[in-house]
């Protein structure tokens, strides 16, 4: 069940929409923000709240890259395979990354931390490879930025703390 | 290196986005006061635009004030804009850079644009990798409305309009005008093939022109200063006002540059990027992202604008110049641009769904030792099959597979004579 106080907040961003269902990705995304995924009851919640049916919001959500309809780790790493981080070495990008956190491409860490993706171009062309992280973009990665961007993560999870 | 004079860039830093107050004192918001201020009439927008003849920047070179005039005057309110900042072609990020350099000059043409046609709304549409370019954008609405260049009654004029940021949820096919629309109304992002164009009937079936960012971004330049001014900023007679070149791949600085439209490939390269990375050759670039033609070294001094690449069967598209050198396997990267449409495709119409994967298919065996002469046949078939499909996604994504069998058939025979990639070893990828 989503939490009423986030009933609230869902209900007023629909509000200030031309039409519902035009804040469906928004719902989604705040959805996604609490509960990390979208779980069927979550879909047939939301889909309640823009007036829409489960169904048609099903449409969106495995149409998007972004929204995820099976659980995935505290942070979703995806990695740019597009032409230009395709050309600057995803592959060896992807592989330090799978290997550090003992994933494949697809999986989560044990710790239920991290799932590593991969994503079509980001639009960071300019600082290949890239990969982005809940929506957070990292350019020119290198095995060390790697480091430091997953240990700092990793230790943020442990301050929040609470999942 | 050449001094040209930066226009859209001209308050871009090296750390920091430009604010309002900066770009005020710029000149930024003079054309607003001038012509909203001022009620000078709509039409004259549209009229003064269109003589300067700025060509749409997101890929297709349409010119904007033709755009903006097809919104009858008779046709319904509300009537919306929508600023297409979904650049999620591969090799494009010159948009992003131009937001994060001087997002008011984007919030200005917008509302000058909105102008032109009445709108009374405009969404704001972003990628999910660009949260970053949504939140400054967001900040700098609030800064343009306290500032009363946003909202109710614009400047004390009858004119009221705002801006909204619409947040997509991440596909290719959403910067496609019509299937961006059904983005932003919540229904799946498939493209409609038109007539009615949007600018008859679009969001909700009323009115609505969809822009590019750095089209939008020229507009308050052009009132500003005029037409003749704009016109004198091209570095080809044919060709009007600057350009964003957005640089990748094999370079030793890549990046954006604000430059006179049409400067050569080769000025661009060899002095804005500081020449190729260390240890490269250029061997071919896209010139305008992933759906234009591979380029060759013959071009290499080529006016890089939307006549001079139409004249030799390629297109300008975004300007977004990825650059390939000798190590690259071009059959590797046109697989991996066929990958990207492939999977992109919303899938709504067959010879797109299907076609591309087959074209996948084919690559991919080529590629990885199992490829066949007649696959070279097959290719150029199936390059030619994919323009029925339904909106231009398929013949996009055939652009580079054509060009790789025109200008390196050579290349891809090695592939299937030697049964594998001869550039495995050696190269990056």
């Amino acid at each position: 069940m989503l939490p009423d106080e986030l009933k609230v907040k869902l209900r007023e961003v629909i509000a200030a929409a031309e039409s519902p269902r035009e804040k469906a990705i928004d719902v989604m995304f705040e959805i996604q923000e609490l509960q990390g995924w979208m779980s069927d009851q979550a879909m047939v919640e939301a889909a309640e709240l823009l007036g829409m049916t489960p169904l048609e919001l099903e449409e969106l959500a495995t149409f998007y890259d972004y929204i995820y309809r099976s659980p995935v780790g505290k942070y979703v790493i995806k990695v740019c395979d597009s032409t230009v981080c395709w050309l600057e070495g995803r592959r060896r990008v992807v592989d330090y990354i799978a290997s550090r956190l003992a994933i494949p491409m697809g999986g989560t860490s044990a710790d239920g931390l991290f799932t590593l993706l991969p994503v079509c171009c980001i639009g960071y062309c300019d600082r290949a490879p890239a990969m982005v992280i809940n929506k957070r973009v990292f350019g020119n990665l290198t095995p060390e930025k790697i480091d430091r961007i997953l240990s700092q993560l990793a230790k943020n999870a442990d301050f929040s703390g609470s999942e | 290196m050449p001094d040209y004079p930066r226009v859209l860039f001209k308050n871009r830093k090296p750390d920091r986005v430009a604010t309002l107050d900066e770009y005020r004192e710029s000149g930024g918001y003079q054309a607003l006061e001038k012509f909203i201020g001022g009620a000078i009439s709509p039409k004259e927008v549209i009229r003064l635009v269109s003589e300067a003849g700025l060509l749409g920047r997101g890929g297709a070179g349409f010119p904007s004030g033709m755009k903006w005039g097809a919104v009858a005057d008779s046709s319904p309110f509300p009537r919306y804009l929508v600023a297409n900042a979904d650049e999620m072609e591969p090799g494009t990020f010159k948009d992003r850079v131009l937001l994060h350099a001087d997002p008011h000059c984007v919030i200005e043409g917008m509302i000058l644009a909105a102008y032109s046609f009445s709108a009374t709304k405009a969404f704001f549409f972003v990628r999910p990798s660009y949260e970053s370019s949504a939140r400054i954008l967001e900040r700098e609405l609030e800064n343009a409305r306290k500032a009363g260049f946003l909202g109710d009654r614009i400047l004390g004029t009858d004119f009221s309009f705002d801006i909204v940021v619409h947040r997509s949820g991440g596909r290719y096919i959403c910067g496609e005008a019509s299937a961006l629309l059904n983005a932003i109304m919540g229904k799946r992002p498939n493209p409609v093939k038109p007539p009615p164009y949007p600018t008859e009937k679009g969001l909700w079936g009323k009115p609505t022109v969809v822009n590019n960012v750095e089209t939008l971004a020229n507009v308050p330049h052009i009132l500003r200063n005029g037409p003749e001014w704009f016109k004198s900023l091209s570095a080809v007679s044919h060709g009007t006002g600057t350009k964003i070149y957005g640089i990748s791949g094999k370079v030793r600085r890549p990046g954006a540059v604000e430059l006179p439209m049409g400067t050569k490939l080769s000025e661009i390269i060899d002095v804005h990027c500081e020449g190729m990375a260390p240890g490269s050759t250029f061997k071919a670039c896209l010139p305008g992202g992933a759906s234009t033609r591979f380029m060759t070294a013959e071009r290499y001094d080529i006016p890089m604008d939307f006549e001079s690449l139409k004249k030799i069967g390629n297109r300008l598209g975004t300007a977004a110049i990825m650059v390939f050198d000798h190590k690259t396997c071009l059959v590797g990267a046109t697989l991996n641009l066929m990958e990207f449409f492939a999977r992109e495709s919303c899938g709504w119409c067959t010879p797109c769904r299907e076609g591309l994967i087959y074209m996948r298919d084919l690559l991919w065996r080529i590629e990885n030792g199992e490829g066949k002469e007649e696959y070279i046949p097959n290719l150029r078939m199936l390059c030619k099959e994919v323009w029925n499909s339904y909106c231009a996604l398929a013949p996009g994504a055939a652009e580079p597979v054509i060009s790789l069998l025109d200008f390196f058939e050579d290349e891809v025979r090695q592939h299937i004579s030697e049964k594998g990639c001869p550039f495995h070893a050696t190269a990056d990828h």
